[in-house]
């Protein structure tokens, strides 16, 4: 590996650092700043096309879109970076038992997720969310535990696929521990197709609490979320399409940023790549 | 170096492996790769194993190292039984046995850097400190003729002898008395592999070490072994000293494998032996002899009775009913004929 100096041409990373730098800036600034207060309602001044006192144009209730853009974020990275974090640390982790040791240990985690697949996703957050009670925390979490099948079988696949080569069994003989050999010596060389179904499932994170928060399941109005906003604005969207398209470019940028980095990542951990 | 000093002794080995059947009907059946196999290796001996791929030498060398585990029969190194001991105690062992693998490009976890890869037995053992480890390494990279840049590399920037170089160094770390070669040298080009059976043999000397040399290439094991076995669907059917097999082969397999070898020199009339067929399938191998359906020379005891190692002077094992001495005597007195002619 080199130093970051020389990645520098490395177009996935740059632009992939630049745009989630953008949204993190904006972040860390909303919570000590937004051109307006998010949740003052102006009705008079309602559904204003972007101006200069307005860049993204005011909501149905008057309220600045970016400002309340802003704020969003804070609940883009929170929903995403939880819900991702779950669902890598644990699908890896039974993923890779299951792969990895076979026998009934496989076909008792792999039934557990194949059951947990089998449940449409939505309806399984919606569970957990009526269950535990609302809010940004406990939808991140239910979000998680969706995320943990598909990452799970992907994990299993690699681990299988790994577990016979001859580099495996030399670490066994040489008495490397099966813990050791599962996450040190399997995983980095697995690690490529997790890495992209992580960044996949950040968006579809985002997305899944676009929903609930339309529910009324996910955070809790006024606070704003992106997806939240997205789904108010489609009423208007024949006659105020610039409402659509602050939340929808957010959304759309985020997900493509972190998609980026994975893959800038991805490359830079792999020796063969330079 | 004793000769008669045994450092491994294999007996009755067995590792078959379950065919997985349907929901209805379980076991399917069994692939029997290692078939009641017995031999001894002596200290600071080379024994070359030869077969042609699917006859069980590599699962042989797997099960010994208890990668996978026997079926049945007994391990015995340095007089201690290492098919029943418990895994935490195997490793005490697996320190002086280590294997050096067929494919230098699968056995070198990519993600590792060279000095990793060699010091990590090192690592594992916990006996040395940081600074003397990589002593150690550097060491050990200059005894397989790896220079000392090659540390901070991956394995990818190294071609295929360098490769198996530095899976030879990864044994080594060990500090073992006895390895596996699992066809150490079949995937490398043919200049490259003297160079690599070369360093093998240096390191036998130097370190005192006994070597388990596995490989479908028989000039390759006339070069570097001390005796031979010949296996066939998971059973040796010949054993002996280098000489005495090459020289006089005594099992009709071993014969037609010998007549296969290429020779230069078009003066020769060596005829070659034709074998018919395919190896039987090993889920379902044949009554008896499992030879005897290929065997030019087989007739009907063969088909009854499985023969057993018999020695034939000057610890050359055959196991085949044409030298077994109660063989009924015309039968024997017309297939004497026939080997004459085979041999010629």
């Amino acid at each position: 590996m080199k130093t970051l100096m020389s990645h520098a041409k490395n177009i996935n990373l740059v632009l992939g650092l630049l745009i989630l730098l953008s949204f993190l800036v904006l972040m860390i600034l909303s919570f000590f700043y937004t051109p307006y207060d998010i949740n003052v309602m102006n009705v008079a001044n309602k559904l204003k096309g972007p101006s200069s006192e307005h860049w993204f144009g005011t909501d149905e209730f008057g309220r600045d879109i970016f400002s309340r853009i802003m704020k969003g974020t804070q609940t883009a990275f929170f929903v995403g970076t939880l819900t991702v974090t779950i669902g890598v640390i644990f699908g890896t982790l039974i993923g890779g038992m299951a792969g990895y040791i076979g026998g009934w240990v496989d076909e008792v985690f792999m039934r557990i997720m194949d059951a947990l697949m089998a449940f449409p996703g939505i309806i399984l957050a919606l569970m957990l969310v009526a269950v535990f009670g609302p809010g940004i925390v406990n939808t991140s979490i239910a979000l998680g535990i969706i995320a943990i099948p598909s990452i799970a079988r992907i994990a299993r696949s690699g681990f299988i696929q790994h577990k016979e080569f001859e580099y495996v069994l030399s670490a066994k003989l040489i008495g490397v521990k099966p813990f050791k050999i599962m996450f040190r010596h399997i995983l980095p060389n697995v690690s490529s197709p997790l890495i992209v179904a992580a960044s996949v499932s950040f968006g579809v994170a985002m997305l899944a609490e676009a929903a609930l928060s339309y529910l009324g399941l996910g955070v809790q109005p006024p606070n704003p979320s992106w997806g939240r906003m997205l789904k108010d604005s489609q009423a208007y969207l024949t006659s105020s399409p610039w409402y659509t398209y602050a939340p929808g470019i957010s959304i759309t940028f985020m997900v493509l940023g972190f998609y980026m980095l994975s893959n800038a990542i991805r490359d830079i951990m792999d020796p063969r790549s330079n | 170096m004793n000769e008669n000093e045994k450092l491994l002794t294999i007996n009755n080995l067995k590792k078959y492996f379950p065919i997985k059947g349907t929901p209805f009907k379980k076991k399917a059946g069994q692939v029997k790769a290692v078939d009641d196999v017995s031999f001894h290796i002596f200290k600071g001996e080379t024994l070359g194993i030869v077969g042609e791929s699917g006859s069980g030498k590599s699962t042989l060398g797997r099960t010994i190292l208890r990668l996978t585990e026997p079926t049945d029969g007994e391990i015995i190194f340095e007089g201690t039984n290492l098919e029943k001991l418990p895994m935490s105690k195997l490793f005490d062992y697996r320190k002086h046995m280590q294997m050096i693998f067929q494919d230098p490009f699968a056995s070198l976890n990519p993600r590792m850097r060279v000095g990793q890869l060699v010091g990590e037995p090192l690592a594992v053992q916990k006996i040395l400190t940081k600074a003397e480890r990589t002593e150690k390494v550097i060491d050990l990279m200059g005894k397989v003729g790896l220079p000392k840049e090659a540390l901070t590399k991956f394995p990818h920037e190294f071609s295929g002898g360098q490769r198996q170089r530095i899976g030879i160094a990864r044994a080594l770390s060990m500090n073992p008395s006895f390895i596996i070669a699992d066809e150490p040298v079949s995937a490398l080009d043919v200049s490259v592999q003297s160079q690599v059976l070369n360093l093998m043999m240096d390191l036998q000397e130097e370190f005192n070490l006994t070597y388990l040399f596995i490989s479908h290439d028989l000039s390759v094991v006339k070069h570097i072994s001390d005796r031979v076995g010949v296996m066939y669907l998971g059973r040796i059917v010949e054993i002996g000293p280098k000489k005495a097999i090459y020289s006089n082969p005594l099992h009709p397999y071993t014969q037609a494998l010998l007549s296969a070898i290429p020779v230069a020199n078009f003066d020769s009339k060596k005829e070659k032996i034709q074998l018919k067929g395919e190896p039987p399938n090993p889920s379902n191998p044949p009554e008896g002899c499992a030879f005897h359906t290929r065997c030019p020379l087989a007739y009907e005891r063969c088909k009854l009775e499985r023969p057993g190692l018999a020695e034939q002077g000057d610890g050359q094992y055959v196991a085949c009913h044409l030298y077994a001495g109660n063989a009924n005597e015309s039968i024997e007195s017309s297939n004497d004929e026939k080997v004459l002619v085979l041999q010629n």
